[in-house]
């Protein structure tokens, strides 16, 4: 049963990725050189109702806690972010738009993904002398969300309220930014 | 004429797709599974890489530190790939043929080698964009795992869930890709 929902849901992410647009290259990098912003848009929509759908789901008993998945925070997330940032204006590609963008038959997506491997073989070797640093030392309590969760494993930064009211909060204004947001710039 | 959804189209379908994944089974990720890969090929040219140990907590251990970690999990699913995750993202290709042959977007051929807008900045040849694209792979995903997850699995799923990592992520990102960008490119 879990095997007939990856293949379903793995085709439809790759059908939304490749629909949007994210699996062009081009789209990535008009977004990060601010001259089209529609995926922007689209990701900040995007999240925005899911979280605050999960988050409903979630109060009313609907969605499993255990399904939730929150990852640890540490300095080590902003140091990937900033290597991904470097590469990313450069090949227009992140893991999962790349993967997508095979399907397109795009050459450059496959280098990509191969390049991807190199690196992520490099950062198992590499594992055992960063283990033990600063950069992968969980901060704020590890795996720490803004709002209240239902895993009890979770620590949230804003207490004593149900979860889905900083949720909700934060979906209107990401919603409102993905709105305001202009589109293309002619 | 072009054929992409507009913003508010495709942004409620991410969102669905998202939501979906987190209800049936759970939050969307990708970039481990390049771990996955790299750990059957290593696996299948290594005596020792890994081992079957009842003391550890998935049932098998490595002598590779990631994937020994949290009691050999990575080290498990490497044995046992036919698994929900590795299934989804070789089924992303899939789907994203699937749109390309029911009316999506559709490539031209110089834009399968390098999209257009570095064609127009760096020119048409292949080898200067592939070099670049291996080693710009080489940097994502080194950093992804750095950061325990890639643009879907920490910044998207993760803000989703408002995951401080999320938006840690996501701030990593545009901080330096944006400046970056408009350095390489410019506005024009």
């Amino acid at each position: 049963m879990e095997l007939l929902l990856a293949v379903i849901l793995g085709a439809a992410f790759g059908f939304v990725l490749h629909r949007i647009g994210a699996s062009n290259p081009h789209n990535i990098i008009n977004m990060l050189r601010l001259t089209d912003l529609h995926l922007m848009k689209a990701i900040l929509f995007g999240i925005s109702i899911a979280s605050a759908l999960l988050f409903i789901g979630l109060a009313v008993g609907v969605i499993e806690p255990s399904h939730l998945d929150v990852k640890t925070t540490y300095w080590g997330v902003l140091a990937g972010g900033i290597m991904m940032g470097i590469a990313w204006p450069l090949t227009g590609y992140c893991p999962s738009t790349a993967v997508a963008a095979l399907g397109d038959g795009r050459k450059d997506a496959a280098v990509f993904v191969l390049g991807g491997l190199v690196g992520a073989y490099l950062y198992m070797i590499a594992y055992a002398h960063l283990e033990g640093t600063f950069l992968l030392k969980k901060l704020l309590g590890g795996n720490v969300t803004l709002a209240l969760t239902p895993d009890p494993s979770c620590p949230a930064l804003i207490n004593g309220i149900p979860g889905v009211i900083p949720a909700l909060v934060v979906a209107v204004i990401l919603g409102l930014i993905a709105w305001k947001l202009p589109g293309k710039r002619v | 004429m072009t054929r992409q959804w507009n913003w508010f189209t495709g942004g409620i379908a991410l969102g669905v797709v998202f939501l979906l994944a987190v209800f049936l089974v759970k939050p969307i990720g990708v970039s481990t599974e390049f771990v996955i890969l790299d750990g059957i090929v290593w696996n299948a040219l290594s005596d020792n890489l890994i081992t079957k140990s009842p003391d550890a907590k998935s049932g098998y251990s490595s002598t590779n530190a990631y994937l020994n970690k949290s009691g050999g999990s990575y080290a498990k699913n490497v044995i046992n790939p036919i698994r929900y995750s590795p299934i989804f993202v070789l089924s992303m290709i899939v789907g994203a043929l699937l749109s390309a042959k029911t009316g999506g977007p559709q490539p031209t051929a110089p834009d399968r080698i390098a999209p257009e807008v570095w064609r127009s900045r760096f020119g048409e040849g292949g080898t200067k964009r592939y070099l670049v694209t291996f080693i710009g792979g080489v940097l994502v995903l080194f950093g992804a795992r750095l950061a325990g997850g890639c643009m879907s699995g920490n910044a998207m799923s993760g803000m989703m869930q408002t995951s401080i990592s999320g938006y840690l992520f996501a701030l990593g990102i545009f901080l330096a890709g944006i400046p970056l960008a408009i350095m390489i490119y410019d506005r024009k």
